[in-house]
């Protein structure tokens, strides 16, 4: 959609405080709490496209970046405000322990979560791809006046668009916070990781991420196990930069 | 004439202010608002001058507060020749980073100079030399002097000193927008293909805006550490740091010359006494209120306080 949410990290914290207080509170699972935070975090893009962002997207590229992080920062420090700096953990979840595949074992709850983000990944691709919301929603991102000028709502698309990586987000914080420590400052590294999978598979292009997304996994658990775990993020880091060196519209994208 | 006279009062009012003020707290203030307006001032010439949004400017604060500080305290040189290493470093620096970054574009950019912040705070995090995650003290030298670059009897000198960087940035500005570097800038910043095509060697102006701006902005690093005497990774190269320099300049007004300035003399106060009053209830609600100000201020007016005090003149004349 030519925006970047510099807010994606905080969306992110927002799902695992619902999931963790869907826990505290209500006595629900994460997995039960996730349809709740879908909802929640895609009503609260929704609600970011109509009083934030639709207000900024005629205007010059500086008032877009800051009101997505300015967001970040009243999202983050609202946090702090009303619910402390202290870590919080969802004891117990239904999804604990872990399985043997072959040699390999692997934690039930992280097993579950990727199953749950490639389910999201093919939903998404198939609803982008084949479903005539999706393709004007592709088509709103690619030309905004060219797809009004073809009929399609494209302030309806753009909060569809909001809702939709929003409730994705929803997903992964419930997920995340069957085996994560949730706390304000939580989206900070999971964002900035998002913003470089995302652009180094290439922008708008669903395939593409997800096969970032496993090239930077690798780069991180083989930096972490080869070098030393404390620098893995910097080696992920200076792989995109190398990457952008050479190829600035990412690995797949097209420019 | 009479901005001229309007300036040159100001100017006055500003350097007999320490001759006034004799506390400590409103000269920290008002070192404060130097600091942070040399340092947007810096970042503007980047951002709002040649258009290049960068979200990593700690990155060359930090190499400037980390070269002097540890000149200082493993070499034992004085901070002013470790000032102009660093200084040297952080443009080297930039010119290094230029290569991958300046192939991005907009929102993308702005993404790479974040990263190439968390890659530089986490190895100086990693560094044990450098002092780790722990961080560095600048060893205290008694007594004052100007070569120690330390004084512990008064604010006065750092007052000035840091009056100087921010002197120096306006400078440095001002010659900008006059030369012919200033129009190339400005050229690239609204229309890169268009400046290329009338001949405007676009990678080259964009690596010496770089330069320019990373230099200053690693004096003002030096400046920090021998006033504080302390520096760590997130005191200096922190996300936060390189987005408190961008909104001093975003409030104010950017790609003017006086936007920074007008930022840093109503962020300041507003922050340093905002944590006075709020600040000790450990609860954030002084950053709550300064994220809902960031929103305002890019819905409401992109152009900031310059851009508004500008619309209300033209509105009164006309």
């Amino acid at each position: 959609m030519e925006i970047v949410n510099f807010a994606h990290g905080e969306f992110l914290m927002l799902a695992m405080y619902v999931a963790f207080f869907a826990w505290a509170l209500g006595h629900l699972d994460p997995l039960l709490a996730l349809p709740l935070a879908v909802l929640a975090l895609a009503a609260l893009g929704w609600a970011t496209y109509h009083g934030l962002i639709r207000w900024v997207l005629g205007g010059p590229m500086l008032a877009q970046i800051f009101a997505t992080f300015g967001l970040a920062v009243f999202l983050r420090a609202g946090a702090q405000f009303l619910w402390g700096v202290d870590f919080r953990v969802v004891q117990d979840p239904w999804l604990g322990g872990r399985v043997a595949l072959g040699p390999v074992f692997v934690g039930l709850p992280q097993l579950a979560a990727s199953v749950a983000a490639l389910v999201a990944f093919l939903g998404l691709w198939r609803f982008l791809a084949r479903s005539e919301t999706g393709v004007a929603l592709q088509a709103t991102a690619q030309d905004r006046q060219a797809a009004a000028l073809m009929g399609v709502d494209t302030d309806r698309m753009y909060a569809l668009g909001w809702a939709l990586g929003a409730g994705c987000v929803g997903a992964a914080g419930a997920l995340l916070a069957m085996y994560f420590y949730v706390f304000p400052d939580v989206g900070g590294t999971f964002a900035l990781l998002a913003y470089v999978t995302v652009a180094l598979g290439g922008f708008g292009n669903v395939p593409a991420t997800l096969a970032a997304g496993v090239v930077v996994g690798l780069v991180e658990v083989f930096a972490g196990l080869l070098l030393a775990p404390a620098i893995k993020y910097a080696v992920v880091f200076l792989l995109y930069l190398a990457i952008v060196l050479w190829r600035p519209q990412g690995l797949f994208g097209r420019w | 004439m009479v901005k001229r006279t309007a300036l040159l009062a100001l100017l006055a009012a500003v350097l007999v202010f320490p001759a006034v003020f004799t506390l400590p707290f409103p000269r920290h203030v008002m070192i404060m608002i130097f600091l942070y307006g040399s340092l947007a001032v810096a970042w503007n010439i980047l951002a709002g001058y040649c258009g290049q949004i960068s979200l990593g400017h700690a990155v060359f604060f930090g190499i400037g507060a980390y070269t002097s500080t540890l000149l200082v305290a493993r070499a034992g040189l004085t901070p002013w020749a470790g000032m102009a290493a660093g200084a040297a470093l952080a443009v080297v620096f930039s010119q290094a980073v230029a290569f991958p970054v300046f192939r991005l574009r907009g929102h993308y950019f702005a993404i790479a100079t974040i990263a190439v912040g968390e890659i530089v705070q986490t190895l100086v995090i990693n560094w044990d030399w450098a002092g780790g995650a722990r961080g560095v003290f600048v060893p205290i030298k008694r007594p004052d002097s100007l070569w120690n670059f330390q004084f512990h009897e008064s604010k006065a000198l750092y007052y000035y000193v840091a009056l100087g960087l921010l002197l120096l940035g306006l400078a440095v500005t001002r010659w900008l927008e006059r030369s012919r570097h200033g129009y190339y800038f400005r050229a690239v910043r609204e229309d890169q293909q268009a400046a290329a095509s009338l001949g405007v060697n676009v990678a080259r102006e964009k690596h010496r805006a770089i330069a320019v701006s990373a230099g200053l902005t690693a004096l003002g690093g030096t400046f920090y550490a021998q006033y504080i005497f302390f520096i760590d990774p997130e005191s200096v190269l922190s996300l936060s740091l390189s987005i408190l320099i961008c909104l001093v300049a975003v409030l104010g007004g950017v790609g003017t010359l006086w936007g920074p300035v007008v930022g840093a003399a109503v962020l300041v106060p507003l922050s340093e006494y905002t944590r006075v009053w709020l600040g000790g209830t450990g609860r954030a609600l002084d950053v709550v209120i300064y994220g809902a100000l960031i929103m305002v201020i890019a819905v409401l007016q992109p152009a900031g306080l310059v851009g508004l005090a500008a619309r209300l003149g033209r509105g009164r004349r006309g």
